[in-house]
């Protein structure tokens, strides 16, 4: 038990995947303009994680070595498609707002990092905690820079006005640019503030 | 031919792969700390992703949406992606050594670079032909190889400045990154 628990964190504080590892940068940047889109990309890929993760544990002793990399790309492409058509059909707004980048889940890096780091090499349970833990730094991580974004890009959270009346939000943030800026300026502070790696 | 230039021009500056649709970040970040480099990745995407376009509209357009396959595209493309890969690897080792050697370590990356991926789910969102396929792939992957290249340049005078110790390394590379994005920013409105 302590040991799955020691996996779980790691993919939340030593190991994050985007303020640590610097991993999947793409939807890091290009979804987090809302906390709702944060969340939703955050859980769509928590579970292809999850899921991948066992696939790709149970499949370890049957994948050679030499195709192991076309097999993890069928796995994980297989998951990416059940929740492309599971969000198309019961929240469209939100297949609206992640667009192209639902199937661009296929490509991103965390999913296929811990495919290989991990789960190729452990047994199932471990891998579930593995990609749960990494899927929820994940989610942690994109929502708190959406926050940022959405505070003070459009002074609203979750599409409820926050800030008073009189400000005047910094359209700027919530463009490409300010994607940039503020994963950068997180980094900084996360540097900071978590625990330096053992 | 007026549509051809307007995705020319859309695809290379409008909406930079890199710089507005935040497609390819991660080699973006990866490959950019020297020119010669960025250069070579820049080459090799641009290389394989006007080949994806082509062999991706032809997969979809011939084969998956007669069959009504459709929500197969993704595995489909992803597939089609690795194969070519793999092709280009080959081809090039046996007929151009010179540029193979250039390329080189680049070219297994670009399974995993979602420019690739992203420009053919982009050409069929957006319902092009296979003409306008193939030119959107070449020029959305000819922005990214400038965007690339730009920001190696920038980051190799940055490496020899003095930054304050919390910008150093990823942080300074992202605020970098967001200041040519404000740059190319500059490019909206021009179609």
């Amino acid at each position: 038990m302590k040991e799955l628990r020691k996996v779980f964190m790691n993919g939340i504080i030593d190991e994050n995947p985007t303020f640590r590892m610097v991993l999947g940068m793409c939807p890091t940047l290009a979804i987090t303009t809302a906390v709702s889109n944060g969340i939703g990309m955050g859980l769509a890929t928590t579970f292809v994680l999850v899921f991948s993760n066992l696939v790709i544990s149970l499949l370890r002793k049957a994948i050679p070595e030499q195709i192991r990399i076309p097999a993890f790309i069928v796995v994980i492409a297989t998951f990416v498609t059940i929740v492309q058509l599971f969000i198309k059909a019961f929240v469209p707004a939100l297949d609206a707002a992640l667009g192209v980048f639902i199937p661009l889940i296929v490509v991103n890096c965390i999913i296929f990092g811990r495919a290989e780091a991990f789960a190729f090499k452990n047994k199932p349970l471990a891998s579930i905690f593995d990609g749960l833990g990494m899927g929820v730094g994940f989610t942690i991580a994109i929502t708190l820079i959406s926050a940022v974004r959405e505070l003070f890009g459009a002074g609203t959270l979750l599409g409820v006005q926050v800030m008073p009346e009189s400000y005047l939000p910094m359209d700027l943030l919530i463009r490409p640019a300010g994607g940039f800026v503020v994963l950068g300026l997180m980094m900084a502070l996360m540097n900071k503030l978590l625990p330096k790696k053992a | 031919m007026n549509e051809i230039l307007t995705i020319l021009i859309g695809s290379i500056f409008v909406n930079n792969f890199a710089m507005s649709r935040f497609y390819g970040i991660c080699p973006f970040l990866g490959v950019s700390k020297k020119l010669e480099t960025a250069f070579g990745m820049g080459m090799a995407v641009t290389f394989v992703m006007s080949m994806a376009s082509l062999v991706a509209y032809m997969i979809d357009t011939f084969l998956l949406v007669p069959l009504e396959l459709e929500y197969l595209q993704t595995i489909a493309f992803i597939l089609v992606i690795a194969v070519l890969v793999q092709i280009v690897e080959m081809v090039l080792k046996k007929m151009i050594p010179s540029l193979y050697q250039a390329l080189g370590v680049y070219l297994p990356l670009i399974t995993t670079n979602c420019a690739v991926l992203g420009v053919t789910q982009l050409n069929v969102t957006e319902g092009y032909n296979l003409i306008q396929s193939v030119v959107n792939g070449a020029a959305s992957a000819l922005g990214y190889t400038l965007a690339i290249c730009l920001f190696a340049g920038i980051r190799e005078r940055l490496a020899l400045g003095n930054l304050p110790k919390w910008m150093e390394g990823f942080t300074g590379a992202l605020i970098t990154a967001g200041l040519m994005a404000v740059a190319f920013n500059g490019f909206n409105g021009l179609i």
